[in-house]
């Protein structure tokens, strides 16, 4: 957890704080700080793909049944794809709640 | 050998950069500095040194310029004054906390306003939080050899920082002194190619200067802070070589018949010379009074201004710089604070003198040296003065 985030002692961190390896950042979770996250109902969901186009941080991904799954892991939880749905399939529930 | 020459001091600091063979200048002029960029452009524009001159068109290019090209693994030069060091400064940050090793001078020129173009020590300490290195030159002779010196520190694989070298504007930037021109073999000797540690290379990815979010700021601020601390050994090992080389040694702080004196005066810059003359003055009529010249001023040589002031009994603190509304000058300060817990300290007073190119005279110092002593029996709570000041 500590270097997901890049919380590392002074003493590691590379001269003038470069990141040397290429697309590290895809390793950082930023998806910590939302208060709610979305969660389709794929019996509404007509698979348009408007949450996939629209979603600013990557994280819907198409299955192979044609819908798109969300991988939490980047959200922020900024509720652009359930505004965006046309069926309104898309619920922006609180975190924790329906754990 | 070396060869003795009568010459501007800024051309031959533009000669020292040539004689460096630096492969990037990225320099905006400006009094009093421009003679030394004005030299250099022609020094390209003729052939005689193989470096790119871009013609910026403001310091805040400049710096962001010699950024690039140190981030690219050039060794660049460039320089500044006052108001284009304020210009440069949000970048001029940036340059250390990438820790790239670029050598910059600075003619210092008071901040306006009013609008000044005479000398006091306005930009030194407008630059003095931003993570460089900076040291002092009294003369045109140590400007010269700054330059060589500052390459061979600042590209050290165990500092890696940028550096800048200061000299007093038009009473050192623009007299022409007698200064020894090091041999090209004794430079090539002093200073090898520059050997960058870290760049920008297609084939070799790296990200330099990312966002640094909370978790990981004060982690790369402590980073900073050990590497200028850090550096101090081989600022001393760079001087005691450059001295071996040339017989011109250099210290952290030079002092001037200090050992016995009940009064010390401390200086930085070109006034130190002055300083002594007046030592001199006042050693003939019986009086102790001795000069510590600070020639680094970060990292700040703690232990050489302890060494130096801690047996006299009366020390008058000369800043060329005020913080209004503070505690005085920056340098009388930082003096100040470092005594507060030394179980014997002298009495410090604060003189602001020479600001915008006041005259700061023999007969000044004779009256900083006498003052200091009153002041001290006075019980006064003052902590400065501003000298020269017309009621």
């Amino acid at each position: 957890m500590a270097k997901e985030i890049g919380a590392i002692s002074w003493k590691e961190l590379p001269l003038g704080t470069a990141v040397l390896e290429p697309g590290s950042s895809s390793r950082l979770k930023t998806g910590d700080w939302r208060s709610k996250h979305p969660v389709t109902d794929y019996d509404t969901c007509i698979k348009c793909g408007f949450c996939y186009i629209y979603c600013p941080d990557m994280v819907y991904s198409p299955t192979e049944e044609g819908y798109y799954e969300a991988n939490l892991f980047y959200c922020k939880g900024c509720g652009i794809c359930a505004y965006e749905c046309p069926k309104k399939c898309i619920t922006m529930v609180e975190d924790g709640s329906d754990e | 050998m070396s060869e003795r020459v009568g010459i501007e001091v800024s051309i031959a600091l533009a000669e020292a950069v040539k004689q460096a063979n630096v492969d990037v200048v990225a320099a905006y002029p400006i009094t009093p500095q421009t003679h030394i960029v004005e030299h250099l452009s022609e020094l390209v524009a003729d052939g005689e040194l193989d470096a790119e001159f871009i013609p910026v068109e403001s310091e805040h290019s400049a710096m962001s310029c010699s950024i690039g090209a140190a981030a690219a693994g050039a060794r660049v030069f460039t320089a500044t004054s006052s108001q284009g060091m304020a210009l440069m400064v949000e970048i001029v940050f940036i340059a250390s906390s990438l820790r790239l090793p670029i050598v910059m001078a600075m003619a210092n020129r008071a901040m306006s306003g009013p609008i000044s173009i005479w000398n006091d020590h306005s930009d030194i300490m407008l630059a003095r939080d931003t993570g460089w290195i900076q040291t002092v030159a009294e003369n045109g002779q140590e400007m010269y050899d700054s330059l060589f010196h500052a390459y061979r520190v600042a590209e050290d694989h165990g500092v890696l920082l940028p550096m800048i070298i200061n000299m007093d504007g038009f009473t050192v930037s623009h007299v022409i002194e007698p200064i020894e021109i090091l041999d090209q073999k004794d430079v090539d000797k002093y200073l090898k190619p520059y050997d960058w540690a870290q760049r920008l290379d297609p084939k070799n990815p790296i990200t330099m200067g990312p966002v640094g979010m909370p978790e990981v700021y004060t982690e790369a601020r402590m980073a900073l802070e050990e590497a200028v601390k850090a550096s101090k050994p081989t600022i001393l090992k760079g001087w005691k070589e450059f001295g071996d080389l040339t017989g011109r040694y250099y210290n952290p702080v030079e002092t001037y018949l200090t050992e016995d004196a009940d009064t010390i005066l401390v200086t930085m810059g070109s006034i130190g010379e002055t300083a002594m003359t007046a030592v001199d003055g006042m050693r003939a009529k019986g009086h102790k009074v001795g000069v510590a010249r600070i020639r680094l001023y970060r990292p700040f040589p703690n232990e050489e201004v302890v060494a130096a002031l801690k047996n006299a009994k009366y020390v008058g603190v000369v800043d060329r710089y005020l913080s209004f509304g503070g505690n005085g000058g920056p340098l009388a300060t930082e003096i100040r604070s470092l005594f507060y817990n030394q179980s014997s300290r002298p009495f410090i007073f604060n003189f602001i003198a020479g600001l915008g190119g006041r005259d700061v005279t023999v007969e000044n110092f004779e009256e900083m040296a006498s003052d200091v002593k009153s002041l001290a029996s006075s019980n006064s709570s003052e902590l400065y003065q501003i000298i020269n000041v017309r009621e």
